[in-house]
């Protein structure tokens, strides 16, 4: 495979029982894109990005992330990923501080590294204030940006974002894009899912799941030209819609 | 008969959810609650809809008052909450049975009004309510929310989680709810949604930034946006932000929304500084404001 791409899948499939969910889907992501990975609900993108987390064996055809066979090295293709989703990012119940020390530890980092890490990231988020108070307390902002640091802090080729962004504000909003935006310049490829098709706009490239097929997939630029719409908004509605 | 708030107040031991909130509904009206997670919306809706008291103010729903007429606002509102409310365990047929009988009331005396909405999910009306995709959820909570034929209809945060096909198409039923005479109450975190109603208030912080139709909003804001864009966004970000200059500078899909605390600003010494900086492809163009706009502007 081409050591420049840091996902690379080739006709994987899905299938519960008679239903294929996920299509024979063929796609490369390149290292530090920033990809998005769009669909409606029940298009098949969440089945897709368990196959490619490790954590869904794929019915058949290949695919490797981080170098790592989803067949046969599933195991170590989750200590070599990030993950962030909306649902579960971090634990309410500990402070911002134990947040670090776990997902630390979760990922086998050394007590001196866990304690640079916390230093470094409570530093770059301005945490200092509120380093022992517990996560749950913080607003909803503040939450997803220490989760998105705490998703790289074993430093991964890749990390998943699985619909970041979620009620939050728009400056904050555009606080996290800029977070992404900095750790795609340093070299950290980031596989996007969501549902705000302007912010499908900020990506490198995107694809776009329907009945578990990729039906396109390129540059937001490209898509619009191609759909002749103004806006990724468009774009999914004439391809979902039919 | 719309909704009046006054001087609506609320909070949660030393968290304020609302702060003095102010507004009116007018009847047959579609009105948007925009803000993000924590600004109150659900607490106004709460209020509103009589299932929590506020600490100060007045509120009436219908005309009615939500305390003193709290038992009539309930026969003639319908309240769509954010969470997934209904039982699980029952069928499609069977939530929106329970919820005309509560009201008093059968499906078909008020099919007329959920038709358009029924329809989409009527060849399931035997599944369970717990197995339904969110789409199908969305528009079996929005048929038993109507049942009763409301005056009023409450919808908190509808179209979160839901993708654009659903979003747009749940708008649409909006629109048609409102043609029949209701007056609707809708809040979302989508700035995109906002220009779908009629009037929207701006909400950050239990406070009220602005109230207007969305057109009066975009219209009001008081700089001129330049999109601008070059051949590496990050750089671009970093560099637009440590100029002197700038007066805010946002990311936007492949563009950055740039303002200048010049009056006299020229695009051409702004180009100049990029250039400086090593960007190459720089382009600068003015462009519209957004209600993203008018609302990171407002919050600042």
């Amino acid at each position: 495979m081409n050591n420049n791409n840091v996902i690379q899948a080739e006709g994987l499939t899905k299938m519960f029982g008679d239903f294929t969910a996920v299509n024979a889907i063929t796609f490369e992501v390149k290292k530090g894109e920033i990809f998005g990975f769009l669909g409606a609900n029940g298009a098949g993108k969440t089945t897709a990005m368990k196959m490619l987390i490790g954590i869904s064996i794929p019915t058949s055809g290949a695919a490797h992330v981080a170098d790592f066979d989803v067949f046969t090295q599933a195991e170590d293709i989750k200590k070599n990923i990030g993950y962030m989703s909306q649902k579960f990012a971090l634990y309410d119940d500990l402070t911002v501080k134990e947040n670090i020390t776990f997902f630390g530890g979760i990922y086998g980092l050394s007590k001196l590294k866990i304690k640079e890490k916390t230093k470094e990231l409570i530093e770059d988020l301005d945490l200092q204030e509120v380093a022992n108070q517990l996560v749950g307390s913080l607003p909803l902002g503040w939450k997803q940006k220490l989760s998105f640091s705490v998703a790289l802090i074993h430093e991964p080729k890749i990390v998943f974002l699985d619909e970041p962004t979620g009620g939050v504000d728009p400056i904050t909003r555009r606080q996290f894009w800029e977070m992404i935006y900095r750790a795609a310049h340093q070299g950290t490829t980031i596989f996007v899912t969501t549902h705000y098709m302007d912010e499908a706009e900020y990506c490198d490239r995107v694809s776009i799941m329907v009945n578990g097929k990729i039906e396109a997939l390129d540059t937001p630029k490209k898509l619009k030209e191609q759909f002749e719409v103004d806006s990724m908004n468009d774009v999914f509605l004439k391809l979902a819609r039919g | 008969m719309g909704i009046t708030v006054s001087n609506i107040s609320k909070s949660y031991k030393d968290v304020k959810a609302l702060q003095n909130i102010s507004f009116e509904v007018k009847p047959n009206e579609l009105f948007g609650l925009i803000g993000p997670d924590g600004a109150g919306k659900t607490t106004l809706f709460r209020i509103l809809t009589t299932l929590l008291i506020a600490n100060k103010g007045h509120a009436t729903v219908a005309g009615f008052d939500v305390l003193e007429d709290f038992k009539e606002i309930r026969k003639h509102v319908g309240y769509m909450p954010g969470k997934f409310s209904l039982y699980q365990d029952l069928t499609i047929e069977e939530n929106l049975e329970f919820f005309a009988t509560i009201f008093g009331t059968t499906i078909e005396e008020n099919y007329e009004l959920i038709k358009d909405i029924y329809v989409q999910i009527e060849p399931f009306k035997d599944r369970r309510a717990g197995k339904l995709s969110g789409g199908m959820k969305q528009k079996l909570a929005l048929s038993c929310a109507l049942i009763h034929k409301p005056k009023v209809l409450f919808l908190d945060e509808p179209t979160t989680g839901v993708d654009p096909v659903s979003r747009k198409e749940f708008w649409e039923m909006l629109k048609r709810l409102q043609q029949k005479g209701i007056t609707i109450l809708v809040s979302t975190p989508y700035m995109d949604e906002a220009a779908l109603c009629d009037r929207i208030a701006l909400i950050q912080d239990g406070e009220i930034l602005q109230i207007d139709s969305p057109e009066n909003i975009v219209k009001q804001y008081p700089k001129t946006i330049y999109d601008v864009s070059a051949n590496n966004m990050y750089q671009l970000i970093n560099s637009l932000k440590a100029y002197q200059h700038q007066h805010s500078v946002y990311p936007f899909g492949e563009f950055v929304h740039y303002t200048d605390k010049r009056t006299d600003f020229n695009p051409k010494d702004l180009k100049l500084y990029l250039e400086a900086q090593q960007l190459s492809n720089i382009r600068i163009e003015k462009t519209q404001a957004t209600i993203e706009d008018s609302f990171m502007e407002l919050a600042k």
